[in-house]
């Protein structure tokens, strides 16, 4: 997967999860709970999609990874590298 | 062959046993929900009796916000399984009412109009109840861990009026509390802003609608119910569960259980022995009359969606001495939700406190007996708040303890469960848990949440940590 093509599929995973939410303008940079009304069990669900689509794991202790598009891309890029 | 193995069986296909199946078999694992009666449901489950369709519990989902509202636990429901606002169709209510001698508090799904409407009727605790309110507002009720105390202790360290006391404990008990006399405080802020904060509401079919939603979602995520399946016996080595065995004999197994029979129900299936779990059997059990009428109450000049009345004194919440204790209790009318259109039949129901141990000592004809008894002296107590609505009776069905317990396997039709609850979900035995009612979460939004979050706990985020 290309870069933005990461950020296509965390969009999509969130845009399941969280269909109420409008994600036309989410800034990749910024932390995605500053924008968006997420919580532990959305986060929970990001993680858990990633691994039922994807077959991706993300340890706990990496949750934090995933807090902005940018960094979901620098954490996630070299696990679907090949996807 | 028929599968006999599972990464999870779930016992029970009530509002928690079916969220935490939809949790579950939507990330892929294998799920089983066994459930002994022949309609999913459980304590809120319907029936047709002549031609009539009744509910059997639902008066009013709590927790009823506007679609789309940021935070909320029905918001968060519709999330974790999937579903949208469309699928529970739910309709606000009109108004509803606590009703004591001599004050009324009303409360519709704003809150700002409670509040003022507390201030107006008790000024001197004006302030007093502003902060109570900040204290809840600031709670966490969500947190697993925290010590139980006592809600009647808290909420008069705030309010110095005992009768505003008893009349903003009244709804919260008998909508969500399993302890006699007392709530524990954590359970009390849950219910505050489940009912004054939040609000009510209830979808046009009843509770047909949610129950469908969830049977379709968890056939679509490749979970398998089995109906007029019971569990018998869950046999353990150690500390364990090998394998369940069903009323029929045939034998499953699954590396995780998760029970939402209740606590002291699930603990009977491993062999525990009676003695040792009847101190933890829940009591409060009630009566409920379901009346079908031949017009709306609007068109009688009623148009409060639920009353919660007492007529004594003070309001006692315990286990009648009597058959039925009706000094206080509920008159809904699912009429008065604001519905596009009208309910295809009128109803009112009447609800009381009711003693189990009672009703079940009657043999048939005193149990035929006590409800022809009753019925007449419920109707007359809740006259005092709304117009007389008996000649407009077309078909009434009137249910008991016994029937709850018959029908839902709650041991003493104790709606509510064990009066200590297992916030946790954790047993004894470690690949078993409990879920909906004994955990803690009650009603029908709270038996969800906790399907969601004991499968989230137990089996996703473990699965996880591997
Ligand atoms: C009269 C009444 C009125 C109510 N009114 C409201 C209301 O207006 N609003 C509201 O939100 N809530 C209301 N409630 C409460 C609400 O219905 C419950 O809190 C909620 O449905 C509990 O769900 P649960 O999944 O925890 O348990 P249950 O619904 O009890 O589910 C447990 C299931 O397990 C099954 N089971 C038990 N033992 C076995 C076994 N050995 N093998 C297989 N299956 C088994 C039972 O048959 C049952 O289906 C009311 C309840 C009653 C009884």
């Amino acid at each position: 997967m290309t870069n933005d093509q990461i950020k296509h599929a965390v969009l999509q995973i969130i845009a399941v999860i969280a269909p109420d939410e409008d994600l036309s303008h989410v800034k990749s940079d910024v932390a995605l709970r500053d924008q968006l009304e997420l919580d532990s069990m959305d986060f929970l669900d990001i993680v858990m999609e990633l691994r039922k689509r994807y077959g991706v794991e993300v340890p706990e202790g990496d949750y934090g990874q995933l807090a902005s598009l940018d960094s979901c891309v620098i954490y996630l890029a070299p696990k679907l590298k090949d996807k | 062959m028929a599968q006999t193995h599972y990464d999870v069986i779930i016992i029970g296909a009530g509002m928690s046993g079916m969220a935490a199946g939809i949790r579950l078999a939507y990330f892929d694992k294998s799920v089983c929900v066994l459930e002994r009666h022949y309609a999913a449901g459980g304590l809120n489950s319907f029936y047709a009796l002549d031609g009539h369709q009744f509910d059997v519990g639902l008066h009013a989902m709590t927790n009823y916000v506007r679609p789309g509202t940021r935070g909320a636990p029905l918001t968060k429901i519709f999330r974790q399984l999937r579903l949208t606002p469309e699928d529970f169709g739910l309709a606000p209510q009109h108004h509803s009412e606590v009703r004591f001698p001599g004050k009324t508090l009303r409360f519709n799904n704003d809150f700002r109009c409670f509040v003022q409407d507390v201030v107006d009727n008790f000024p001197a605790q004006a302030d007093h109840f502003v902060r109570l309110v900040k204290h809840i507002q600031e709670y966490d009720e969500l947190d697993l861990e925290a010590p139980p105390r006592s809600g009647r202790a808290v909420v008069s360290s705030f309010l110095s009026d005992p009768l505003l006391t008893d009349m903003i404990f009244c709804p919260l008990m008998i909508y969500g509390n399993a302890q006699e006399r007392d709530m524990e405080f954590g359970q009390f802020v849950v219910m505050f802003k489940s009912i004054f904060c939040e609000g009510l509401g209830r979808p046009r079919e009843g509770v047909r609608r949610i129950i469908t939603a969830l049977r379709r979602k968890l056939r679509e995520v490749g979970g398998t119910v089995r109906m007029k399946c019971g569990v018998q016996a869950l046999n353990a080595e150690g500390t364990r569960i090998t394998s369940v065995t069903l009323d029929t004999g045939e034998i499953l197994t699954a590396n995780t259980i998760l029970s939402s029979a209740g606590y002291v129900e699930t603990m009977r299936l491993c062999g525990t022995d009676h003695a040792t779990l009847a101190p933890m059997e829940g009591r409060l059990s009630f009566v409920e009359i379901i009346s079908i009428l031949d017009q709306p109450m609007k068109h009688l000049g009623h148009d409060a969606t639920i009353i919660f009345y007492n007529t004594g004194k003070e309001f006692h919440y315990e286990t009648p001495k009597n058959l039925v204790d009706a000094r206080s209790g509920v008159i809904c009318c699912p009429d008065n939700f604001l519905f596009d259109k009208p309910l295809p039949e009128s109803m009112i129901r009447l609800t009381c406190l009711a003693n189990f141990d009672g009703w079940n000592a009657l043999d048939e004809p005193a149990y035929l007996r006590a409800k022809t008894e009753w019925l007449p002296k419920i109707q007359q107590e809740v006259l005092h708040f709304i117009p007389d609505f008996r000649h407009h009776v077309v078909y009434t069905d009137f249910f008991t303890p016994r029937t709850i317990q018959k029908w839902t396997g709650h041991l003493n039709g104790a709606v509510y469960g064990a009066p200590e609850k297992l916030k946790t979900g954790k047993t004894p035995i470690e690949n078993l848990f409990i879920c909906g009612t004994d955990q803690g979460f009650l009603g029908i939004v709270g038996a969800m949440l906790s399907g969601i979050s004991m499968a989230n706990l137990h089996v996703l985020k473990r699965a996880h940590a591997r």
